[in-house]
């Protein structure tokens, strides 16, 4: 700590320059931030995902849909000891932009699948027992104001009921939360109750478009998916069972490969920071060369002017750091106002952080070291006579 | 085994020093002879390139010999290591240059803290210190300023804070007044005069300027890295 006036006054030698090279590294650490954040909600069904959760769509196609009667041949599989269901019901409200994902499920099976989603007692109790009852995702609930007890009118726009009208009515008796904010952002749905919806429906009764199971162990998941998968062979609907991460994954790189753009992205950010930073530091540190002198003059071990090159860098880039992803910290919440809860919710994770953390040690160093070996190489009486 | 007891605090026995240019060797000090006693004022003469600065870079462990021995205070520097002449410095010798070598981005006091830092002592105590050195110097009211916001017998005035603030036994100066005025080198020479008189530092100092040297006990004439002759006391 008491070298650390030391290295402010000699970061903030030349005023202009240091705040210039600060605000691109703010910069590039609040696209970190920001693009990490990105890149975790496309990612969160996937991290979210249970291993011992698998899903069975049909064989050729997602939009093919399966027999609901599988249910009973699927919980005699051994190694399954949960099984779930749902359906796409295609939904918008009020207007084609309020389009979100609504699933018809068994209440019961749906919940119990998912613990990770929190409901209170009362209002699941009330989603199993009322055939038209409805839950929303707290976010959903917030962004259009809707109240527990009021009827929710949903349009589909593959589902019309027995007369043919696709408007929908339910009666909403329970909200979805989740203590993680990487799940709640999959709580963005609304969920039906099967029951009334597979009788109103004018289309595909008995069908529904995916399957959920719970397995004792996840290690047997794939052994699991195939007997699964077996036992509909040569069947008019065979499936396709994977394990539920494996899915997750599969269906965000039908969007594009987030990870790789980020990735690539922040490569390029990186590497423009690492050349502007370096020759900046570099700069710096040869213009002060007689003063380095000084201090070896004074005193200063060679290791201790190495260091203290080296932690002028770290303190740059740490500060740098600090400020971009403490300011994408404070954007998120804005974004996530911009977008109305129509994009899964965006935020800095403490493993974002952290990484922001090892990446400004690492340009740190990277852009650090040459110059404090060279002032470490020093020569005092070269310096002093004004020998570069 | 240590050098024999003597009253010098320096001693440099057959010391030479050669620079190596490309593939030519240039030997700068040819085989001096030295002793210094404690408590001396020497001003080292001679024209440029006599070699004087190089002898006082040696004095002040800056550099090292390319032969012959150099004890400073019953310790041989010439057998020490980079790291060991470090923290030889930082307690044995305060160091005054021509251009004052300040950092210009730390105030006066922060700059006279600097030796401080190199040891266990608390911030309030390496303040304390920087406050005495400074009031010593006669600028304890400039403390707060930047080295731009001094004038040149100021900064080294600070400069001399700065070297004396560990309290170290040696003071090399290197032209300390090369860059003044005859009044403000005459006022900086004074205060090296009471340095050596009142606090019993022995001062090591490089001068072009025969009026500068005769504030020394003893003028030392260095010609062709060789030393010529020794003044007599004024």
């Amino acid at each position: 700590m008491k070298y650390l006036p030391l290295l402010w006054a000699g970061l903030f030698r030349k005023k202009t320059r240091t705040l210039l090279t600060l605000a691109s590294i703010v910069i590039a650490f609040l696209l970190f931030g920001l693009l990490q954040a990105v890149q975790a909600a496309f990612e969160a069904g996937a991290d979210a995902a249970d291993a011992k959760r698998l899903l069975t769509i049909s064989r050729y196609s997602f939009i093919e849909l399966l027999p609901i009667a599988h249910l009973k041949q699927i919980e005699r599989v051994p190694g399954v000891v949960g099984v779930s269901y749902a359906e796409w019901f295609g939904a918008k409200y009020q207007n084609e932009s309020n389009a979100f994902p609504v699933f018809a499920v068994d209440p019961e099976r749906y919940l119990a699948m998912y613990p990770e989603f929190t409901i209170a007692p009362a209002q699941r109790e009330a989603f199993a027992r009322t055939r038209t009852g409805a839950v929303a995702g707290v976010r959903l609930v917030e962004r259009f104001g809707w109240k527990i007890g009021q009827t929710l009118p949903i349009s589909s726009e593959i589902h019309p009921k027995t007369d043919g009208d696709l408007n929908w009515q339910f009666d909403l008796v329970g909200v979805l939360d989740a203590e993680d904010p990487a799940v709640r952002g999959n709580t963005d749905i609304v969920l039906i109750n099967v029951a009334y919806f597979d009788e109103a429906r004018q289309n595909n009764r008995g069908k529904t478009g995916w399957y959920v199971e719970r397995v004792a162990d996840s290690s047997q998941a794939k052994a699991i998916s195939a007997a699964i998968d077996e036992r509909f062979a040569n069947s008019p609907d065979e499936t396709r069972t994977q394990p539920e991460k494996e899915f997750a994954v599969g269906f965000a790189k039908q969007i594009g490969d987030i990870g790789a753009l980020v990735t690539r992205i922040l490569i390029a950010v990186f590497f423009t920071i690492l050349i502007l930073t370096g020759n900046t530091l570099a700069q710096s540190i040869r213009e002060r060369i007689p003063e380095l002198a000084i201090l070896k003059t004074l005193g200063f071990s060679d290791g201790k002017v190495t260091a203290l090159v080296v932690a002028e860098a770290v303190l740059m880039l740490v500060l740098g750091g600090a400020i971009g992803m403490a300011a994408a910290t404070a954007l998120l919440p804005v974004v996530n106002g911009g977008t109305g809860g129509r994009f899964p919710p965006l935020f800095v994770g403490a493993e974002t952080w952290m990484w922001a953390l090892v990446l400004a040690l690492f340009v740190a160093l990277a852009v650090g070291l040459p110059p404090a070996w060279r002032a470490r190489r020093l020569r005092i009486v070269d310096a002093l006579a004004g020998h570069r | 085994m240590g050098p024999p007891p003597t009253d010098a605090l320096i001693q440099i026995r057959g010391v030479t020093k050669t620079y190596r240019r490309g593939s030519e060797k240039i030997e700068v000090l040819h085989g001096i002879d030295l002793d210094i006693p404690r408590g001396d004022f020497v001003a080292l003469m001679g024209p440029s390139g006599s070699g004087k600065t190089t002898l006082l870079n040696l004095i002040g462990g800056l550099d090292s010999p390319s032969a012959g021995t150099l004890v400073v205070d019953g310790r041989r520097i010439d057998r020490l290591s980079s790291g060991e002449l470090s923290r030889w410095r930082a307690a044995n010798v305060g160091f005054v240059f021509q251009f004052y070598n300040l950092l210009p981005t730390l105030s006066a006091q922060k700059n006279v803290e600097l030796p401080l830092l190199l040891t266990s002592l608390t911030a309030a105590q390496r303040k304390r210190h920087a406050a005495i050195a400074l009031s010593l110097v006669g600028l304890e009211d400039r403390r707060g300023h930047r080295p731009k916001e001094l004038s040149g017998g100021q900064e080294q005035r600070v400069a001399i804070a700065r070297a004396i603030v560990s309290d170290p036994t040696l003071l090399v100066c290197d032209e300390p007044t090369g860059d003044l005025d005859r009044t403000t080198a005459a006022e900086i020479l004074l205060l090296l005069r009471m340095l050596n008189e009142e606090h019993g530092k022995t001062i090591v100092m490089v001068t072009h300027d025969p009026k500068a040297a005769e504030y020394a006990n003893h003028q030392l004439h260095l010609d062709k890295g060789t030393l010529a002759t020794a003044s007599p006391e004024p």
